[in-house]
C-alpha cells in the first residue's frame, strides 16, 4: 500500500472518501517528513501555523457533508511570491523579510475555495530572480535527488517539495522556465498556462507581461485539475483572458494519440547538449509516435536569440515593479536587495533610459513579434512541439555564482516559449548520471488542454515519474 | 526691442469619478481622514494590479471632444517613473506616446485659436503633510488622492500675454464645467495650472528666444497670470544682461510665489529626471471604436460659446452674454423670456448682466419697472432746467471752460425737482442744449 506522501490529489479524495485517513493524518504525516528533511533541504522557509486547525474544520466538513469540493482537504506547497493572508510572504527577499500580506492573491483564494490548504511557503530564488534558488536571501535550496545539486528555479522550493513529497502538490510561477526548469531538475511535472490564463494579482510581479502562475505536481492529471481551478478571467487582472475555461481534466487517459501533429524542433537540439540527454528527447519522440501521433522535425529561429528578447524585456519590467519597494515602507531599504536583484534593477535602468529605449525595449518588443508570429505558422500544422526542457541535468550548488546570465543559458529552451506566452508541461522523460531530465510538450495559447493530452498519454505510457528515497539522497 | 513672450500651458484636472483610476476607491478625497480611502492597488502593495476605470478613459475622451480633438483609435498607458514619497508605485501610470486625445484647439474671444497637442489620461499621487508631531518634524503621507483620476490639457505655445492664458484657462474651466465632469474647483485642487514661458525678442541683431522656463503647481488663475508676467519681465531683462539663449538643454522648472508674486528656480534641465517611459505591461492597449466616439460626441451638452453665441443669435451684447452664462440663474430668465413680445431680450440681458434686475426678483415686474419712460414734457422739463441754470451761473462758467462733467450736476439738481419724474433721456438733451446755447 502505498503511503500518505505517495498519493496523488484523486487518491487523497479517494482516501477521504473511504475513511482510510484523515486530513489531519495527512497533514501531521507531511508535517512530520518536514520536519525530518526540511532543514537540509531548505525546501519551506514559512509553515502554515494553523494548518492543523483548518485540517480539523475539513475533516468536519466532511463527515458533515462528504466531499464537495474538488481541492478538499489537499494539502499544498506554495512558492513565496504568492500573498499569502496569514502567513508570512517574502518572495525570498530580504527587503520583504517578515511581511504580513494585507490580501490573498487570487490563485490562493481559488484553490483555497475549491478546499485547499496550505503547508507553508517554498523557498525560490529572490524575487524569482534566478533558476537555481540559489540567489534567495535564505540560502539555496538542495535537489532531493542529489543534494549537492541545484532544484533549479525560482520555484525550486516548489519542484523540491513535490520530489521529496513534502506536499501532495504545489504552486509555482513561470515568468520564462520557473515552473518546468525546476520540475525538470526535481523530476517531477509542472505546468505553464498561457500567459493572462490564471490571474497574477497577488503574486510578487516580476516580469508583469510574462508571468504565469501554475502547479508543479506528481503527475500531469495534478497539474490538469489544479490548472483547471486556478484558471480564468479575473476582474483585479487586467491581461487575464475572458475565453472560457475548458475542462482540462476531459484531455487526461487517452488511449492513444491518434491524429495528434507534434513537430520537434531541431534547433532546439543544442550542438552543445549531451548525447546521453538528446537520445532522451528522440526517445520520447519514438514514444510518442508508438501512441500514434505524427511527429516530423520542425525548423525554427535558433532559441538563443529569445534569450537577448527576453532579458531585456524582463530586466526593463523588473527595474520598474521593484522601484515601490523604496525604504519609505515594508520595513527595509534598497541596499537589502541581493547582487542579483540589484544587477537586474541596473540593467533594466539602462535599457529603459532616455537614448537607449528604441535599440534595446523597442527592438526587443519586435523580435518578440517575430517569435510570438513564428509560433502561430508552427501551430497551423502541428498541435505542440517537444523539446528538452534543459540542456541538461541539475547543475552543482553553487553553478549559478559570479554567474549573471546563468538563468539565461539554462533557460534557453524554454524563454521563446515564454516571450510567446504559449502553455507547456514538463514532465520527466528519463535519467542521466542518476538524475532526471525533462521533456516539455508545448501548445499555442489556451491549448493547455491539448499539451495536458499529449504529456498525460505519454506520463501513463513510461515509467519516468519517479521519486528519490530520502532515506539515501539525504 | 519688441518682446513677444510664448505661452503654454499644461492643465491637469481631477475627474469627479465614483471610483479611482484603477481600483475600487471612492475618488472624492478632499477632506476626507487621512489614509482611510486605500486598498492595496493604490498603496502599490506588492502584487497589485490596475484595472482601468472606462468612466474615467470616456470622461477624458469627452473632454478631448470638448477641445476639437482628434479621438486616437488606438492608445495605451505608459509607466513614468520617477521617485518621490508620495508616488506609492515608484511610477505613475500615464500616457506617452499614444493619449487618448491629440490635436484640438479653444478659440480665444478675438477669433485667435490656441493648439491643444494633447488631453491624456493619467493617476494622482498620494500627498505629504510635513508636520511637527511630538516635538519632532515629520513627513506623513497621505494617500487617499493616490490613483485619483487626473486628466492633463497641454496646449501648444500660441498665447503671446498673460491676458490671453487667462481667457484660456476660464474657456477650458467653464468647457470642463458645462461637460459635467469634474466641479474644477480650483480651491480643492481639481485644477492645477502650469505655465511654460519664454520670450520672443526681435532687435537690430535679429530674432533671439529666452531659455523656456517651466512653472509648476499653480492654483488660481490670478496667480497664473502673475507668474507668466514676472516670467516675461525677468527673462526679459535677463537675457538683455547675458545675452543667453534657448537651447535644448538649459530649460528650467520654476515655483511661484504668490506672496512675494515671483517665481523661483527649482530644477535646471541638467538635473531633469528621465521618466524611462515604457508601455503599462499591466493594462492591454485600447482599441477605441467609432461607435463609442459617436456616442460621447452625442452625448455632449450644448458648449460655453455655443451658448453665448445662441445668446448673441437673440440680440444680446456679446460681453453681456457672457455674464448671463455664468449665472446658471440668469441664463433660465432669458430663455423663459426670449419670446416674450413685450420684452426686449437684450434690454433685460444688460439689466441682469448690470444687477439692475435681481434674479430672485419678479421680473416681469421689474423689467417693466425700470424700462417705464418719466415725464418726457419738453417745456416744463425746460423750465425746470432754466431755473437751475440761472440759479447756478459760477457751474455754468466751469462747464464753459471744458468741465463737461459738471453738467451731471445739473441732471441732479432737474431730477430732484421733479422728483425723479423725469425721463433721463429728454433731460440730459435738454441740458445739453441750453448749456451750449449759453
Amino acid at each position: 500500500m502505498k503511503q500518505l506522501h505517495e498519493l496523488t490529489i484523486k487518491e487523497v479524495l479517494d482516501g477521504y472518501q473511504n475513511k482510510d485517513f484523515t486530513c489531519v493524518d495527512l497533514v501531521k504525516h507531511f508535517l512530520a517528513r518536514i520536519e525530518k528533511y526540511n532543514s537540509k533541504l531548505n525546501i519551506y522557509i514559512a509553515l502554515n501555523e494553523k494548518v492543523l486547525e483548518e485540517a480539523a474544520a475539513i475533516d468536519k466538513e466532511i463527515i458533515e457533508k462528504g466531499i464537495t469540493r474538488p481541492l478538499q482537504g489537499i494539502p499544498f506547497a506554495i512558492k513565496d511570491n504568492f500573498l499569502t493572508k496569514g502567513i508570512v510572504t517574502t518572495a525570498s527577499s530580504n527587503i520583504l523579510k517578515d511581511y504580513q500580506p494585507q490580501y490573498e492573491s487570487t490563485v490562493i483564494e481559488k484553490i483555497k475555495a475549491a478546499g485547499a490548504i496550505i503547508l507553508g511557503k517554498t523557498n525560490m530564488d529572490s524575487f524569482a530572480h534566478g533558476s537555481s534558488t540559489e540567489t534567495s536571501d535564505f540560502g539555496a535550496t538542495l535537489n532531493p535527488w542529489n543534494i549537492d545539486k541545484l532544484p533549479g528555479g525560482s520555484s525550486g522550493g516548489s519542484a523540491a517539495a513535490i520530489a521529496a513529497q513534502l506536499a501532495t502538490v504545489a504552486l509555482g510561477s513561470e515568468t520564462a522556465g520557473s515552473i518546468r526548469q525546476p520540475a525538470a531538475w526535481c523530476g517531477v511535472t509542472g505546468l505553464k498556462p498561457t500567459y493572462g490564463r490564471a490571474s497574477r494579482y497577488g503574486i510578487v510581479a516580476m516580469g508583469s507581461s510574462l508571468d504565469s502562475p501554475g502547479p508543479i505536481g506528481r503527475s500531469v492529471e495534478d497539474c490538469a485539475i489544479v490548472t483547471e481551478i486556478i484558471s480564468g478571467k479575473d476582474s483585479k487582472d487586467a491581461t487575464t483572458s475572458p475565453s472560457l475555461v475548458e475542462k482540462y481534466t476531459e484531455n487526461l487517459y487517452a488511449p492513444d494519440l491518434r491524429g495528434v501533429r507534434i513537430g520537434i524542433v531541431k534547433e532546439y537540439l543544442l550542438a552543445e547538449m549531451r548525447e546521453d540527454v538528446k537520445n532522451l528527447i528522440l526517445d520520447a519522440a519514438n514514444k510518442l509516435r508508438l501512441l500514434g501521433a505524427t511527429v516530423e522535425e520542425v525548423s525554427m529561429m535558433d532559441p538563443r536569440f529569445a534569450i537577448g528578447v527576453y532579458t531585456v524585456i524582463q530586466r526593463s519590467e523588473v527595474s520598474s515593479n521593484l522601484a515601490r519597494y523604496d525604504g519609505i515602507r515594508f520595513g527595509h531599504d534598497r541596499d537589502t536587495f541581493c547582487d542579483e536583484t540589484k544587477r537586474r534593477i541596473m540593467l533594466g535602468t539602462y535599457t529603459l533610459s532616455a537614448g537607449y529605449y528604441d535599440a534595446f525595449y523597442k527592438k526587443a518588443q519586435a523580435v518578440r513579434t517575430k517569435i510570438v508570429n513564428e509560433f502561430d505558422e508552427i501551430f497551423k500544422t502541428y498541435d505542440a512541439v517537444i523539446g528538452a526542457v534543459s540542456p541538461g541535468p541539475a547543475l552543482s550548488v553553487g553553478a549559478s555564482k559570479n554567474q549573471p546570465m546563468f538563468g539565461e543559458m539554462e533557460d534557453v529552451l524554454v524563454e521563446p516559449s515564454s516571450i510567446a506566452g504559449l502553455t507547456s508541461v514538463g514532465l520527466p522523460c528519463g535519467f542521466v548520471d542518476n538524475l532526471p531530465i525533462g521533456l516539455q510538450v508545448t501548445s499555442n495559447q489556451l491549448k493547455e488542454g491539448t499539451a495536458i493530452k499529449i504529456a498525460d498519454c505519454f506520463q501513463r505510457h513510461t515509467e519516468f515519474q519517479l521519486f528519490p528515497d530520502l532515506e539515501k539522497t539525504v | 526691442m519688441k518682446a513677444t513672450p510664448l505661452i503654454g500651458l499644461e492643465v491637469h484636472v481631477e475627474l469627479e469619478t465614483k471610483s479611482k483610476m484603477f481600483c475600487g476607491c471612492p475618488a472624492d478625497h478632499f477632506g476626507k481622514e487621512p489614509n482611510t480611502q486605500t486598498c492595496p492597488v493604490c498603496l502599490g502593495l506588492p502584487g497589485a494590479l490596475p484595472v482601468p476605470n472606462e468612466k474615467a478613459i470616456e470622461s477624458c475622451m469627452k473632454i478631448g471632444l470638448a477641445l476639437n480633438c482628434h479621438i486616437n483609435t488606438l492608445s495605451k498607458f505608459d509607466r513614468k517613473q520617477y521617485f518621490y514619497p508620495d508616488l506609492a508605485k515608484g511610477y505613475q501610470i500615464s500616457q506617452y506616446d499614444e493619449p487618448f486625445c491629440s490635436d484640438g484647439f479653444v478659440l480665444l474671444d478675438s477669433g485667435k485659436r490656441i493648439g491643444i497637442e494633447r488631453v491624456h489620461m493619467e493617476e494622482d499621487t498620494g500627498k505629504l503633510q510635513h508636520v511637527v508631531l511630538e516635538g519632532k518634524k515629520v513627513s506623513l503621507v497621505d494617500y487617499n488622492r493616490s490613483g485619483v483620476p487626473l486628466v492633463e490639457i497641454v496646449s501648444r505655445p500660441d498665447l503671446s500675454s498673460s491676458t490671453e492664458a487667462k481667457e484660456y484657462l476660464k474657456k477650458v474651466h467653464e468647457i470642463i464645467r458645462a461637460i459635467d465632469v469634474s466641479s474644477a474647483d480650483m480651491e480643492k485642487g481639481q485644477m492645477r495650472l502650469e505655465p511654460t514661458v519664454n520670450v520672443c525678442l526681435e532687435n537690430e541683431s535679429g530674432i533671439h528666444y529666452t531659455p523656456l522656463a517651466e512653472i509648476k503647481n499653480i492654483n488660481s488663475f490670478n496667480f497664473a497670470s502673475q507668474a507668466i508676467d514676472f516670467e516675461v519681465k525677468r527673462q526679459t531683462e535677463e537675457f538683455e544682461n547675458t545675452g543667453v539663449e534657448k537651447s535644448a538643454t538649459n530649460k528650467t522648472t520654476r515655483g511661484y510665489d504668490s506672496i512675494k508674486k515671483t517665481t523661483f528656480l527649482q530644477r535646471t534641465k541638467e538635473e531633469a529626471k528621465d521618466y524611462r517611459y515604457f508601455p503599462e505591461p499591466d493594462i492591454p492597449p485600447f482599441i477605441i471604436e467609432n461607435e463609442l466616439i459617436e456616442k460621447l460626441k452625442g452625448g455632449l451638452p450644448q458648449l460655453p460659446d455655443q451658448v453665448i453665441a445662441s445668446l448673441t443669435d437673440l440680440g444680446i451684447d456679446p460681453k453681456y452674454a457672457k455674464i448671463i452664462y455664468g449665472s446658471d440663474e440668469a441664463l433660465v430668465i432669458i430663455n423663459k423670456y426670449k419670446n416674450d413680445k413685450e420684452i426686449d431680450i437684450g434690454k433685460l440681458a444688460s439689466l441682469l448682466a448690470n444687477k439692475k434686475i435681481d434674479v430672485s426678483s419678479n421680473i416681469k415686474e421689474e423689467y417693466q419697472k425700470a424700462t417705464q419712460k418719466g415725464n418726457t414734457n419738453l417745456n416744463e422739463l425746460r423750465d425746470v432746467v432754466e431755473k437751475i441754470v440761472a440759479d447756478n451761473p459760477n457751474i455754468v462758467a466751469e462747464y464753459k471752460k471744458g468741465k463737461t462733467n459738471v453738467a451731471g450736476f445739473f441732471v441732479g439738481q432737474a431730477m430732484k425737482e421733479t422728483k425723479g419724474q423725469a425721463d433721463p433721456q429728454t433731460l440730459n438733451q435738454i441740458i445739453s442744449d441750453l448749456l451750449n446755447q449759453q
